[in-house]
């Protein structure tokens, strides 16, 4: 049993849950979004400084699980200096991990870092936390949440 | 034949020594199996209790024999399953000690009760500037119907506060207490901390103003013995599936007078006597307020959900569950970083908590893959959260088949989750 828990709660999962990365209310932002569970109370907001279709910087706040923050801080260090396009392709990628069986580990070296989230297949009621801050992502660059004025 | 805790004989083994929970623990087929390869550590009952088999053969058995429409044919199916049907009223009635079986109302559960009064009696007897008070401990159930209540109406929503053990501030709540107050609505036993609310005297406080109280009986039907007539209660709630019996089925308890004056909540069929077009009349007490074909099978389990809790004795379960929550909060209070939400003096089998190290969703989790299940989140009680100034807690909740080695195994897993976030 401990394995299988090993397996969710990784060292680099617990590390990013006590010290999140880019966690911060990132200023200069100009697209936002916030993103809640209320099954659970789980709640982040993402911000985001786009340069075009760029990811110049990002940042986020919030409170949540292990899972949900490490996956948040994860996600921040993943997306930095990407394009909105790529961000959501790689949310695909994420999304397809956290959901199926993982048979061919090339897809998940392809991950990079975002791969110590694979755990979670294995407990579908987390799906839901480790996607919450991908979700707020989409939000953010679709500019369908708040935006916020760069003045 | 120690009670409490099959191994070596603990000072905790105080429960009557009658009380057989190995013996119980035969009736609950669920409580059988493994999970993740560890025997289930069932400790989630505040969300919903496992059913003993005579309930489960009790359902079987009436669809299989006895399953007709109720009140309608004149055949002998029908009769029988009327007979059923309206038997389970009578237990029920027994069950709450209330006056009369016409005060009896079957619904779909808690929530679907607190609906009812709501919109048929606060429609009818409240108006724009009046007030409700209900506690800063209730289930959204019982605080989102009176919401909607106030918008319909113009009415305003008054909150009791609680202390910091999770006890509801009387004097606060006599101050609330006014000419504009026309309705009172309290939770017995709180879902998120476990607190047996003084409702006798809310109860008293209230009449002495002549208004009307509701008791969400949720948390309390399944742990304490309930006397309607001797609360003085105007209404009560309950649900079936808390109480051992099949979920969609709950009661309605309410004073018959009231009840008259109050306007069906559904309409449609069995809930009238006589319908043309100009004008339908209203069937009689309680089947004015049960439109439609009930829920036949879900009152019959109901029914003998409440003869098997009784056969026990809801007063042996309070005693033995005082002594499970006494074994568990003295074996989880020692554990290095962890907080107790709620410390009421007067408590049901509820321990909320919190970790310094571990989001309760986390707790859940791993307690889940030692076989432990119980619930992590915010209760459906989130301003209670709020007032504890946490996201959420681990709620492990006991009933009566619970043991003391289930309290140790739910032990042994907090303090795994310590080791796996340590």
């Amino acid at each position: 049993m401990m394995s299988e828990l090993r397996e969710l709660y990784q060292e680099v999962i617990l590390d990013h849950n006590k010290r999140p990365r880019n966690f911060r209310k990132l200023e200069g932002a100009n697209r936002t979004a916030e993103g809640y569970n209320p099954l659970c109370g789980d709640q982040f907001t993402v911000y985001l400084r786009l340069e075009g279709d760029v990811i110049r910087d990002v940042g986020f706040v919030g409170s949540g699980c292990a899972i949900s923050k490490a996956s948040a801080s994860l996600m921040t260090d993943s997306v930095k200096g990407k394009t909105a396009v790529e961000a959501e392709l790689l949310f695909d990628k994420v999304h397809s991990m956290l959901t199926e069986e993982h048979k061919d580990e090339a897809n998940l070296d392809e991950l990079g870092k975002l791969a110590v989230l694979s755990g979670v297949w294995e407990f579908p009621a987390r799906v839901k936390c480790a996607s919450l801050a991908w979700h707020t992502l989409g939000t953010a660059l679709r500019g369908d949440g708040e935006t916020v004025s760069t003045e | 034949m120690t009670t409490l805790h099959r191994g070596a004989v603990t000072r905790w083994n105080l429960a009557p020594p009658q009380f057989d929970v190995w013996r119980i623990r035969e009736d609950f087929p669920i409580l059988k199996q493994t999970i993740h390869g560890k025997p289930l550590v069932y400790l989630d009952n505040a969300a919903t209790s496992q059913k003993p088999q005579i309930v489960i053969d009790t359902i079987s058995r009436y669809y299989a024999t006895e399953n007709a429409n109720v009140h309608r044919g004149i055949h002998a199916l029908s009769e029988r399953a009327t007979q059923a049907y309206e038997g389970a009223r009578e237990t029920v009635r027994q069950f709450l000690t209330a006056a009369d079986t016409r005060e009896i109302i079957f619904v779909r559960g808690t929530t679907e009760a607190i609906n009812l009064v709501a919109q048929s009696y606060g429609r009818t007897f409240l108006t724009a500037g009046d007030e409700i008070v209900i506690s800063a401990m209730e289930h959204h159930s019982n605080i989102v119907p009176w919401q909607i209540l106030c918008e319909q109406v113009g009415a305003r929503l008054q909150v009791i506060p609680f202390n910091h053990n999770g006890e509801l501030l009387l004097d606060e709540y006599a101050r609330l207490l006014n000419e504009r107050t026309k309705f009172v609505s309290v939770v017995h036993v709180s879902n998120a901390l476990g607190t047996i609310n003084p409702v006798k005297d809310i109860i008293e406080m209230a009449h002495r103003r002549g208004i009307p109280v509701l008791i969400d009986g949720a948390q309390a039907a399944p742990h304490l013995p309930v006397n309607v007539q001797e609360l003085d209660c105007d209404f009560y709630a309950f649900s079936g599936h808390k109480v051992c019996g099949p979920t969609g089925i709950g009661v309605l308890y309410g004073k018959a007078d009231l009840l008259k004056r109050m306007p069906p909540y559904q309409s449609g069929g069995d809930m009238i006597s006589v319908v043309t077009f100009e004008k339908t009349h209203y069937n009689t007490l309680p089947y004015k307020f049960e439109a439609g074909t009930p829920n036949i099978a879900g009152v019959i389990g109901l029914g003998a959900a409440i003869n098997y809790v009784q056969a026990i004795g809801l007063a042996r379960i309070a005693a033995y569950e005082t002594e499970l929550l006494a074994y568990a909060t003295a074996a989880i209070e020692g554990i290095p970083g962890l907080r107790l939400i709620g410390t009421a003096q007067e408590k049901a089998g509820v321990v909320s908590f919190v970790l310094d190290c571990t989001h309760p969703h986390d707790i859940g989790t791993i307690l889940d893959r030692e076989g432990v299940a119980i619930r992590a989140g915010h209760h459906c009680a989130m301003p209670v959260m709020q007032r504890f100034g946490v996201p959420a807690t681990a709620r492990a909740s006991f009933a009566f088949y619970n043991t003391a080695e289930e309290i140790d195994a739910l032990v042994r897993a907090i303090h795994t989750v310590r080791k796996v976030f340590g």
